[in-house]
């Protein structure tokens, strides 16, 4: 039932927040304002005045937890020894948390969670990501095509097609979670139609892990398809009649036209889709409701460290270790493509 | 094209561009292609919404025949059972509440720090512009785990923990660097011109922004709204550890966690709620879809 308290008391407590992040930026603003302005009379006071509230939130949010979780990853934190730990966790006795680069060194040579180690969550979070990125792409491409063309109820088409995407995921997620059933679910059910016996989707660590990917390709097409959409109303028609007065055929002009103009739509997404994969904890937690330890990934693996196993310095160590597996990868990505360039024009 | 330049034969053979970026002034595919097309969507369609009519049927159904391996929408015995008891003897309407003043607080502070920083990222080169947009966009990369192990225990520090305080300001910062992306990439597109014709006609700069180039780019400031409202609506890990210990706190994505417990008893409670909840956020999104496409990818395709 509603209780009308507890709703005044929610809402204040909203309120109230958000007036004191407004007293925080009216402050930082006034200080800006007589430093840039009437003191030191800079020219482009504006655009600083302009990100600076952003650039607080950021490096109180961001930055600050980042150096301050690099300093953990030094420490043994954990629930046993919950102590804030100060400069690299160094102290008297008790208190001396500091463990140099042990941790570091635990995440490549023992055991992740229970019994899985490192090498065996990073090789399924590349299967996952390569896997689901593959299909989202491929999967998004081919049906904005097809939506691409004059057909009879494109709009409906596109709306239902969106759906994925529009759905809460929680609420997919759970959808799809019961309809995994071996016994009850539908999908057993329509596999039983085509004469196809009762496969194990929660229990078997095989089919967890394909449970995962169809549940994931099932949310990210939408993604890449409308991206796709964008991409293909940009092209104008005249290349294609270009193409066709030198005589081009279907296959030719695809690969010739299309591909390359949906470059710059593509590239920079299929690396924000591969950060949202390679990220996505809620899939992996809510189909395998932290059963099987072989279908997680390794951000699902870092959240059980952290508050499952509550090894915070171990995590922290972890944490730093999975940033730098996508921060290589992003490079050799963002040289080999170029994918950033319009960005900072 | 005059009718000079094209020749007689495009009337009869449907012309490359209709086939691959489609289009046409009128219907050029073969009979076969089209039907081809037609049913490859359905099927792509039917995978998309199946879930959701799978749902709608086990809400409707009556408490005893929740296991029937039944696929109609309408189930025998339909009734609103489900519907009553989670809207009257549940938390829910508490949790929706809740969820909704935390959203749309969050969804909000965010898209105003993030209009006005993308307008400086857009049209000034300031000293630190460069590193401030490769922040932006590393905070994308960062796992959002990564960021939840110190956030959790520095909130537990200064005791930010089972309240909305800390859950509050985190939502409406890790909004900033995805809104800032896509608005600046928006903002580009858009003629400086018309801004400095304002400040001819005596605008100051901070006008020429807000009355010339803000309503210009509704489009992009309600894709940016819409998503930041969908992702604080649907999150659960942070909130989960920042006031999942506090039942009246709870946001919806915490409490129907709590449907879950006996699942089999409760799958038609489930299933009711997540109609509930669904319905507004389906609307909302599949008509803000016209400018999703614009909103988007106008940033990108620039280039």
């Amino acid at each position: 039932m509603f209780n009308f308290q507890q709703a005044a008391s929610a809402l204040g407590e909203v309120i109230g927040t958000l007036a004191f992040m407004a007293a925080i930026v009216a402050l930082l603003e006034g200080v800006l304002y007589l430093v840039l302005v009437r003191w030191r009379h800079v020219r482009l006071a504006l655009p600083l005045m302009l990100v600076a509230p952003a650039a607080l939130g950021l490096i109180v949010f961001y930055i600050y937890p980042l150096l301050w979780e690099l300093n953990v990853s030094f420490t043994k934190m954990s629930l046993r020894n919950f102590v804030i730990p100060g400069f690299l966790g160094l102290g008297e006795g008790k208190d001396n948390l500091f463990v140099g680069l042990q941790n570091y060194v635990n995440v490549f040579t023992g055991t992740v969670l229970k019994e899985t180690t490192f090498w065996q969550l990073l090789l399924q979070t590349v299967i996952w990501t390569v896997v689901n990125v593959t299909l989202h792409v491929t999967g998004g491409i081919g049906l904005a095509l097809l939506l691409n063309r004059h057909i009879h109820g494109r709009n409906i088409y596109r709306a239902l097609l969106i759906l994925p995407w529009a759905i809460p995921s929680l609420i997919s997620l759970q959808i799809w979670r019961t309809e995994y059933n071996q016994q009850f679910g539908a999908v057993n059910q329509i596999l039983g139609l085509f004469g196809i016996g009762a496969v194990p989707w929660l229990s078997d660590r095989f089919w967890n892990f394909v449970a995962m990917i169809i549940t994931n390709v099932w949310l990210g097409i939408p993604f890449m398809m409308v991206i796709t959409l964008g991409g293909l109303q940009s092209i104008s028609r005249e290349y294609y009649e270009a193409a066709e007065i030198d005589g081009a055929n279907g296959r030719q002009a695809f690969r010739s036209i299309t591909l390359p103009l949906l470059r710059p739509v593509l590239i920079p997404a299929i690396l924000l889709g591969t950060f949202l994969t390679f990220n996505n904890i809620a899939v992996p937690f809510f189909i395998n409701q932290n059963q099987l330890e072989t279908s997680d990934i390794l951000v699902t693996g870092l959240y059980r460290a952290a508050f499952q196993f509550s090894r915070y310095g171990f995590a922290a160590a972890f944490a730093f270790t999975i940033f730098a597996v996508l921060l290589i990868f992003t490079i050799f990505y963002i040289r080999r493509t170029n994918a950033l360039k319009g960005a900072y024009e | 094209m005059t009718a000079i330049a094209q020749p007689a034969a495009t009337s009869t053979r449907r012309s490359l561009a209709s086939r691959i970026i489609g289009r046409p002034t009128r219907n050029q595919d073969r009979p076969l292609t089209r039907v081809v097309v037609h049913l490859v969507l359905i099927v792509a369609s039917v995978i998309a919404v199946f879930p959701v009519i799978r749902v709608v049927g086990v809400a409707l159904r009556p408490g005893d025949r929740l296991l029937d391996p039944n696929f109609s929408l309408i189930p025998p015995g339909a009734t609103l059972d489900a519907f009553r008891h989670v809207l009257f003897d549940t938390a829910l309407l508490q949790w929706l509440f809740n969820s909704l003043v935390i959203t749309m607080g969050t969804a909000t502070v965010g898209l105003i720090f993030a209009a006005t920083s993308a307008y400086a990222f857009s049209r000034y080169k300031f000293r630190g512009r460069g590193l401030g947009l490769t922040i932006l966009f590393a905070t994308q990369m960062i796992p959002g785990i990564m960021l939840l192990v110190p956030i959790f225990l520095l909130a537990v520090q200064f005791g930010l923990v089972s309240t909305y305080r800390g859950l509050v300001m985190a939502y409406s910062v890790t909004a900033i660097p995805f809104s800032v992306w896509i608005l600046k990439g928006y903002y580009d597109t858009v003629p400086i011109d018309l801004e400095e014709a304002a400040r001819i006609d005596g605008c100051t700069e901070f006008e020429a922004f807000r009355k010339v180039l803000l309503p210009l780019s509704l489009p992009a400031l309600m894709i940016v709204f819409l998503f930041n409202f969908l992702a604080a609506w649907g999150e659960f890990f942070t909130a989960n550890v920042l006031i999942g210990s506090r039942e009246d706190l709870l946001t919806w994505a915490l409490g129907i966690q709590r449907f879950q417990a006996q699942f089999q008893t409760q799958w038609a409670d489930l299933a009711a709620a997540s109609i509930m909840i669904s319905i507004p956020v389906v609307v909302l999104f599949v008509w803000s879809s016209k400018f999703l496409v614009s909103g988007l990818t106008l940033g990108g395709v620039k280039g």
